[in-house]
Order: C-alpha cells, then structure tokens, then sequence
C-alpha cells in the first residue's frame, strides 16, 4: 500500500530524513518509535504532503502511484489520514460542521453528491458511541479549549467518520489517561480491516498493548535503524533509546 | 435568494469576475449632469412634492455647498466629480404595478439573474419586497398583509404623497441636514428609498426588506430611508444590495435613519455586494453612507451588517441611547479584498440611564486591502450606570494587507463600565494544512475559517439572510491565498 523509497527531506536547509525507506502492506499495523527530534512527525507530515518540507531524494507511492507531486488534499482523497501529534484550533467551526466539510469534499473530489444528512448524522452517533464521544462535544469548536485528550480523541473521531485507507497516529497517546487510551485502542482495532493499514507513531511502549503492531521500526537521526516485531518495543522500552545509539556506533 | 446550489456556488467561485457584472437595458429618463438648485427643484418637482418638500431639500443643498468632504477616514481615492454625476434617472416605463405580472419582462429577467424570485421569496422566505431599481421604487409586494396591521410600508416617495405628516415630522430627525457633508448631499438630492412605520405595540410579522441596485452608469445613486417604530413596536428590516461593474466609480450616499420610540425594537440588517472594482482596483462603487438610529426609553436598535463590496466604504451606524434603559448593537463583518478600502465602525452615544451597547465587529482583509475599525462610545454626564462591551476582531490573509482599529472612548459619568478587547489573527499555515489533510481544499478552507471567525455576527441575522451572507463572504474571498 505505502512505499517510501530512500526518503531525503529537509527544511529551512536542516537535513531531517536521510534515505529513510519503509513498506507497510495493507492489512498491517506498523509502530515507528525513536526519540524527541527524530523525525517522526516529519515522516508524517511529507506521506501527508506538507508542502513547507523540500523532499530531496527518494520517492513515496501509494498504491503503485507515486503521490509526490499530490497536494495534501488529493492525498487525503486518495485515503491518507493523520492524526496530528498538535491538532489546531479552528475557532467557531464545530466539530460537526468540520467533520461534514470535511467528508463532503472528499465526496465531491469522488464526484459523488453530498451525503444525506440522515446517513451523516447516523453515522455520527455510531461513531461518537464508538469512541465514547457526548453529543455537547460535537457542538464546541474544533480543538478550541479541548484538553489534550479531547484533542486526540476527536481525531480518531475523524479518523473513523472518514474510513482511511492509511491512518498515521502521530504520538495519538500523548495526552491520554489510561481509560481514554483503552477506549481510542479500542477504536483504532474496530476500524481496522485487511484492506487499510495503520501507522503508529509513539515513544512509549504503552499504547502498543492495545494497538499490537506486526512491526516495529526505530527512527534515529532520519533513518530506520532498527526494525523487528513486537517484541523491539519491549526491549526498547527496557533498554532505552540509548541502546540504539551505541549499537549504531 | 434562497435558491442557490452548492453547484452555483462552484461555478460562481470558478469565474473571477463579479457575478453582477451586468447591465439591464430598460429604458430610463436621465436628468443632464451637475447640481444647482435648479436640478434640485426639478428633482422635487419631477416627484411632485409638496413645498415644504422642495425647501427642506433647497435648504439641505445650501448647506451642502459650503461644506468640504471629509478626510478623516482612512481611505484613499479619488474624489467624486460631483458635477459629473447625474442626479436623477428613473426607468422611463414607470408603471404602478400590483403583481408581478405586469413587471417590465426584462427587469424580471434582471431580478432572476440576481437570484431574486419574487414569488418565491414570497411563497419561501415570507418577506415582502420593495426593489428599488435605480431610483424609483417598481414592485412593492405585501403591501395588503402590512395594510392590515396599520403597518406603512412604501417608497418614501409615496410616503411623501400619502402620509406627508408622518414624513414630515421625522425626516431628518436623526441625521439632520446638516450632519455631514455626504448626509446633507443626499437630503438635497434623494431620489427614493423606503419609509416604514409601525404603528403602537404592533409586531410587524415578517421580515421588511429592501434590494438596492444600482443600474445607469454614471447616475449616482442617493437612498434615504425612514423606518419610524411606534411605541411597543417591533420591525425586522433587511437591506440587501448589488450592482453591475461598471469603469468609472459610482457615488451612493444614502441615508438611513431610524426611529424606535419607547419600548420598540428595530433590527436592521444589512448584507452589502457591490460592486468592489476589479482585482487591478479600478472601477467600484464609493458608499459613502449615513446610519443612525435613535432609542427612546427601554427602545433597541440592532445593527447588523456583512460588508463584502464596495471600493470604497465609509460607513459607521449608530445608536442615540437617548432613553433610559435603551439598547444600542452593532455587529458587523467587513471583509476586503484585492485594493478595497473599507473605514467603517459605529457610535453608541448614551444619553439616557441604565443604557447598554454592544459592538462585535469582525474585520477579515485579504489581498492588497485596508479595513479599519472606527467606533465612538460615549457617555454622556447623565448616563448614569451606562455599560459598553466592544470587541473588535481581525483576521489577516497574507502580508499585504491592512487591519486598523480606532476605538473612542469618552466617558462623562463615573458610574459608566466601558470594555473594549480586540484581537488579530491570520490564518495560519498550519490551519490551511489540517484542513488540507482532511480533504478540504485551501479555498474551502479559507471559508470555512472565515465562517467560524464571523459566526457571532452571522448568526445574529435572519436564517435565509445568513445562507446568503456565508457564500457571499466566500465569493468575496476567492483567490486570495496562492
Ligand atoms: N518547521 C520546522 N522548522 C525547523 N525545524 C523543524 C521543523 N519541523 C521539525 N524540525 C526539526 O526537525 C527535527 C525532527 O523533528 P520532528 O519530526 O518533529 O521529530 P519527532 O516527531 O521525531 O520528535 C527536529 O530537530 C526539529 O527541530
Ligand atoms: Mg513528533
């Protein structure tokens, strides 16, 4: 489904990534770990299609297309989704009505008419119930005063109104209580199927025993560096990052 | 103009050039240009007017002469010709109508490409319609329910006519003669407009409204309306305006005055289009206009208004709180593009006690514009416990624009609680982005944000007026990031 070749990218003339390669299959879950600076959330946001990072080398294709020259709603189109690390603000814009903007121009980019708001609002509710969201919720403005774990907890809202094909989670559980965890896992797993793939991103061992991957990869200084199953978390966890960087050296 | 489709809106954000830009070819009688007293008694007496009539506006045109336009606002353009404008022009076939049916075929075909069906408006949105085309006023509908309530509803050159004593005793009551340079132009020389009157403790059951066009090229255009709400009264009046591009400026200085007597409430909503001028900032209409309200004891007036047109807007309603326990509003939403220049505010002026203003107003610029805020809040020595909240907030689109804010404040009493916040924003990168990521395009985005930062004051319309107010605020936005 996704496949990242020899990954080069920068900003503001700052390497980040550098040769970064990574091929996650559908049906698959995959955890990328690494410590503060690593270039996690740059992975993310150049799949996404940001356009302030300069890709120097490599590619990104998904599906067999190469998207690199997508904008980052034509991605999003084509099934991309990221669950920011650092949601913003958007004021006076309801999470319904944004949710709703959000999936009738993906519709429309599809050519289809606007969802019916009968189907809209059921789905609402199912997916609300799913992630134990309340109806007051739905009516604030996106992300305006929302605690970090209201914040996350609307993106994975999102995440299941809009169905991805490709859903990254960038640090998802940051920000999350242990109950709050439980319930946004539990709705990541019910999303999930063997036709879309999911992208982890964490430093913490934690959320990976609710969302098992069936891959882990080490991010360290732009590159993959380490890559195994379930089981590097636990050791990395145990160890420590710094364990990854004197085996580098 | 409830009918509009998200596919016209698509369209319509797809082609740059202003959706109005058109030209109605009916007919009309055009005085020659220039002003003198002479053009001044022709205009009166082309309408007939009683004496008092023609010397109210001889008075108001002497003064007018030995005033200078203003400089104050901060705006930039080149000064109306005034002797280059003329200053009457009506659509020659003037028939008195009682339904549509007997509306000029090609006027109707203007009002259908405004988006305006007048049957429909009056089966769907329950308002009555009085269109002022250029000057003289051609459908009034509705006429008969209002009759029933007492309730006067007319181009006030009709008022004139039929009610003269009404007319009489409140024209220029607010905004005297004597005003201001663009206020004096216009009692001199108005060439029709609306007059309204409620009468006591009656609530008027739908909502008034009034759709200004400007259509002769070179004919300034000068509305005066009256909206008089007797005591225990209420009226919901919207004005809604557009007009066709055209080259050479267009001068409009109306004048509209308000009158909510004890106990009344009036809410005047406004959602202004004209024509802003091209990208390149040539061409666009100057509105140069005078608003003022005056409240009697435990009377509100409400401002609402969503600027999005106009080359040049200067424009500031307000409220006399002159009545104990009054209520002054003003919310506003002013959006600029591309070189236009919009100064524009309000004065709330407690007089009265236990008088209570709020101003909201939302400023969005975008382009190579300048928007600035002007507000007065003053309170006078007898004011005693008077309270004002402004809020003032701005919203920037890329770096070549401008957001100004000049608020006033003049407090006579000690008892008086006077807030004043103001915020600036810019839309930022990261906001486009999240959007982006989640399907919605940089230009639906824009909207979307910008809907969200003005919600306050839209939501303060009426429903149908709302719908319209948000596409329009998109249209007016189109191309202004990339
Ligand atoms: N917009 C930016 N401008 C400058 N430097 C940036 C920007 N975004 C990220 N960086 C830098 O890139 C590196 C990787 O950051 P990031 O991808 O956020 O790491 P992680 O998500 O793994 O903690 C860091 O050194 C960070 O300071
Ligand atoms: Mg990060």
């Amino acid at each position: 489904m996704l496949k990242i070749e020899n990954l080069h990218a920068s900003i503001e003339d700052k390497s980040i990534l550098k040769g970064l390669s990574l091929e996650v299959k559908a049906g698959e879950v995959h955890a990328i770990m690494g410590p503060n600076g690593a270039g996690k959330s740059t992975l993310a946001n150049i799949i996404a299609g940001k356009e302030e990072y300069e890709v120097t080398a490599g590619n990104i294709e998904l599906d067999g297309e190469d998207i690199g020259e997508l904008a980052p709603e034509e991605r999003a189109h084509n099934g991309v989704f990221l669950s920011f690390q650092y949601p913003v603000e958007i004021p006076g814009v309801s999470v319904t009505n944004f949710i709703k903007t959000a999936i009738n121009e993906t519709r429309k980019a599809k050519g289809l008419e606007d969802m019916p708001a009968k189907d809209m609002l059921k789905m609402i509710r199912e997916k609300s119930e799913l992630l134990e969201i309340d109806r007051k919720f739905l009516s604030r403005s996106l992300n305006e005063g929302f605690s970090g774990g209201e914040k996350k907890r609307n993106e994975i809202f999102q995440m299941a109104m809009l169905a991805p094909k490709l859903a990254i989670l960038d640090e998802t559980d940051s920000g999350l209580d242990i109950d709050a965890l439980r319930i946004v896992a539990n709705g990541v797993n019910k999303l999930k199927s063997k036709d879309n793939a999911v992208i982890v991103i964490t430093h913490y061992q934690r959320l990976l025993d609710y969302i098992v991957p069936d891959f882990v990869h080490v991010l360290h200084d732009g590159k993959i560096v380490k890559s195994g199953d379930a089981s590097l978390a636990l050791e990395l966890e145990a160890k420590g990052y710094d364990w990854i960087k004197q085996e580098l050296v | 103009m409830s009918k509009y489709t998200e596919e016209q809106l698509e369209q319509e954000l797809k082609t740059q050039e202003y959706k109005y830009g058109f030209y109605t070819d009916i007919e009309s009688e055009t005085f020659a240009k220039g002003l003198s007293e002479e053009v001044v008694i022709a205009i009166s007496k082309k309408k007939n007017e009683p004496q008092w009539m023609t010397d109210w506006r001889l008075e108001a045109f002497r003064v007018w002469k030995k005033m200078e336009e203003p400089e104050w606002a901060n705006v930039q353009y080149e000064k109306p010709k005034f002797q280059d404008i003329a200053y009457y022009s009506a659509p020659k076939e003037k028939p008195k109508l009682n339904s549509l049916d007997e509306v000029d075929p090609e006027l109707l075909d203007t009002f259908k490409r405004l988006g305006i069906s007048l049957d429909e408006q009056k089966k769907l949105a329950n308002v009555a319609v009085d269109i002022v085309m250029d000057s003289v006023s051609v459908a009034t509908t509705f006429k008969k329910t209002l009759g029933e309530k007492g309730i006067i509803f007319m181009p006030i050159s009709e008022a004139i006519q039929e009610h003269p004593e009404l007319v009489r005793k409140y024209l220029g009551t607010v905004v005297p003669t004597t005003d201001n340079f663009y206020a004096a132009l216009n009692s001199a020389v108005f060439s029709d407009g609306s007059f309204c009157y409620i009468p006591k403790g009656v609530r008027c059951p739908m909502e008034l409204s009034t759709y200004f066009r400007i259509n002769e090229g070179g004919t300034g255009q000068f509305e005066r309306t009256l909206v008089v709400a007797d005591k225990g009264s209420y009226v919901s009046y919207l004005e809604g305006c557009t007009a066709p591009s055209r080259d050479e400026n267009q001068l409009h200085a109306a004048v509209v005055e308000l009158i909510a007597m004890d106990d009344a409430e009036i809410k005047y909503s406004t959602v202004q289009n004209w024509y802003p001028g091209n990208k390149e900032g040539k061409g666009g209409v100057y509105n140069f206009v005078t608003k003022r309200g005056l409240c009697e004891n435990n009377a509100k007036i409400s401002w609402t208004q969503v600027e999005t047109g106009s080359a040049v807007t200067w424009k500031y309603p307000s409220c006399i709180l002159k009545g104990n326990n009054s209520v002054g509003e003003f919310y506003s939403i002013a959006v600029t593009n591309n070189y236009q220049q919009a100064d524009t505010g309000t004065k709330m002026i407690h007089l009265g006690k236990n008088t209570k203003s709020t101003i909201i107003s939302k400023g969005i610029s975008a382009g190579s514009s300048q928007n600035s805020y002007r507000g007065l809040v003053q309170i006078g020595a007898r004011a005693e416990n008077a309270r004002n909240f402004s809020q003032c907030d701005s919203l920037l689109m890329g770096n070549l624009c401008g957001a100004h804010t000049f608020p006033y404040i003049e407090v006579k009493n000690k008892t008086a609680q006077v807030e004043h916040e103001a915020t600036t924003s810019k839309i930022g990168e990261e906001q486009l982005f999240y959007c982006n990521q989640r399907g919605i395009d940089t230009e639906k985005a824009i909207a979307l944000i910008v809907n969200g930062f003005s919600k306050e004051v839209l939501n303060k319309l009426p429903m149908e007026f709302a719908v319209e107010a948000q596409k329009l605020l998109e249209i007016s936005l189109e191309g202004s990031v990339g």
